[in-house]
């Protein structure tokens, strides 16, 4: 693959060591990259993450199992949710409440892990058609992006870093119309995805950037552990939602689009794919979505209605255990893994007893996928970083924790 | 669901292989250090599991021995999963190497060391990865301060800011 050019041999010339990043307009994230350059050739890539590390474990180490469910937006914070809903679900397997969380919460989780999804190829489609020079599919994803930002804000009250799900429920529920509000979205988004298809699809600029470009075959992939769209690109069906279903995903019909090549391309074309599938998920839930509670009835994860705190004794006990004590889980190891718009998002969990967490550990996504890099990138130019970083989708929040 | 697994494990290695058990739908086998590379050998070349998903670290401070090294192992062609611990002394916290069995070991290895100083015998290279060179101890051991900063440039006082 590597050709190296004789000029090297003729002219006693060196390779050119260049640094890209951390303050890179396409290293999105903030991470170096490390590169020895023959001309405009990769002889060599050393990734360096580290640049977003804020001791994501330490803390939690230090706090209550509910106030975690905070630093977990943190991690991947285009798709907070699914960063949540992993993290409550791997706690509630742990205290063994999981078969009692009432049913509309579980859907509305799954509802807005779906929306969150679709957020999360939108950012990452964006950037990418943005640097390989399609800056009006950067701004129609954006849009498009916002309708959903705007449903996701009015059930939870925040933008981006939402802390929606506690441990037995949700916060809140979906306040009136939220129904109606995101059928609307999903009708403008529809449109916008249509049209991108239709600028990039057949697109000779996109397609020379990306087709057979950062290919990956189907045993590396598999050999550095990765997951979600990228090992899907090489044509290999895996999707946490069809092989090991959590949620209500067993219930409602959609397919794991697939790729063939493995290439910039492939995973362009994974991701749009996968978009309308969440739409369509996200449809078919709305159809099921049952009413009720959507906190456990439990007063040991549940705040007392007002009424109990200032008229009964044990509504200020209870009251007053959940704020200062928070839940207390039992002694046990968990591990629970959730599909993430990157791949298998997992939450391994150690507790000794307490209210805190004795060992938090997340294992992110794009961490195996960026370890892969140097290995995909080797021999190519050094434009063709730009398309298949990103493609990766790396999030710095998750990927330095 | 993985139960065969550690069967075969146990059948295999009866020796290393110390505890079992299946909470949660996990199947964990703790097993002795020195047999490590060696068990994962056979997990990855007969029994399949050819993806290893996640390795971390864990200190089990004021226990003996105090630190523990975990792998997570999925089985694509199988669907099979297993959880492999292995504990290791504080007097000499090092192990065996995976990089040889699976590549992707590589930076989970790196992320080891530098957050709990667990040496990986036969590593290629082992740097700090999320961590900056002159950064001094192991920040996720139980005995490392919550408070501690070592910043290398001076802070800025809240006055002069």
């Amino acid at each position: 693959m590597i050709k190296l050019s004789d000029t090297t041999k003729d002219l006693h010339t060196r390779y050119l060591s260049v640094m890209l990043g951390p303050s890179h307009p396409a290293m999105h994230g903030t991470i170096r990259m490390n590169l020895a350059l023959d001309g405009e050739t990769l002889i060599d890539i050393d990734v360096d993450p580290g640049y977003l590390h804020r001791g994501f474990e330490k803390e939690c180490e230090d706090h209550t199992w509910n106030q975690c469910v905070t630093y977990t937006d943190r991690l991947n914070y285009v798709s907070s949710i699914i960063n949540n809903v992993a993290y409550v679900m791997a706690v509630e397997k742990l205290l063994g409440i999981d078969s009692k969380i009432p049913e509309r919460a579980l859907w509305l989780r799954m509802i807005l892990s779906e929306v969150s999804r679709v957020t999360d190829h939108l950012t990452c489609l964006a950037g990418l058609c943005m640097e390989t020079g399609g800056f009006t599919a950067f701004l129609y994803f954006v849009k498009a992006r916002e309708y959903l930002y705007e449903v996701l804000e009015n059930v939870t009250g925040a933008r981006v870093t939402y802390s929606w799900t506690r441990i037995g429920g949700v916060r809140w529920d979906a306040p009136a119309g939220f129904e109606s509000q995101l059928r609307d979205a999903i009708k403008k988004v529809r449109p916008v995805l249509k049209d991108v298809h239709g600028l990039f699809d057949k697109n000779r600029i996109f397609l020379e950037r990306t087709v057979k470009v950062g290919v990956i075959s189907k045993e590396t992939a598999i050999a550095y552990g990765i997951t979600g769209p990228f090992l899907r690109s090489t044509g290999f069906s895996y999707d946490v939602r069809k092989a090991h279903p959590y949620l209500f995903y067993q219930d409602v019909d959609f397919e794991v689009p697939v790729g063939v090549n493995g290439d910039n391309y492939d995973r362009y074309w994974v991701r749009m794919l996968e978009m309308e599938q969440s739409l369509r998920i996200i449809e078919q839930a709305l159809v099921k979505l049952p009413g009720g509670p959507v906190m456990i009835d439990d007063p040991r994860f549940k705040f007392p209605d007002k009424e109990k705190v200032y008229g009964s004794i044990e509504g200020v006990i209870n009251h007053l255990k959940l704020v200062f004590e928070d839940v207390n889980v039992p002694a046990g190891e968990v591990y629970s893994y959730v599909e993430s718009p990157n791949g298998e998002l997992g939450f391994y969990l150690i507790s000794k007893g307490g209210n805190k967490p004795w060992k938090l550990r997340v294992h992110p996504p794009c961490f195996p996928i960026m370890q892969s890099l140097p290995e995909i990138l080797k021999g190519h130019m050094l434009a063709d970083i730009i398309p298949t970083f990103g493609g990766v989708n790396m999030i710095g929040g998750e990927m330095d924790r | 669901m993985s139960q065969i697994v550690l069967d075969k494990l146990k059948a295999r290695f009866a020796g290393a292989v110390l505890e079992t058990h299946s909470r949660f739908g996990n199947e964990t086998a703790s097993v002795k250090p020195e047999s490590l590379l060696e068990l994962m050998r056979f997990l990855k070349e007969e029994l399949g599991f050819e993806m290893l998903m996640d390795l971390c670290g864990v200190d089990h401070f004021p226990e003996q021995p105090r630190f523990e090294v975990v792998y997570h192992l999925k089985s694509m062609s199988r669907g099979w999963r297993v959880r492999v611990k292995a504990r290791v002394p504080e007097a000499c916290p090092e192990l065996d190497s995976v990089v040889s069995v699976w590549k992707g070991a590589n930076w989970y290895e790196r992320e080891c060391l530098e957050f709990y100083g667990i040496r990986f015998k036969g590593h290629p290279d082992l740097r700090p990865l999320l961590l900056y060179p002159e950064f001094e101890g192991f920040p996720l051991r139980k005995d490392y301060p919550h408070k501690k900063r070592q910043p290398l440039a001076p802070l800025l006082k809240p006055e002069s800011r």
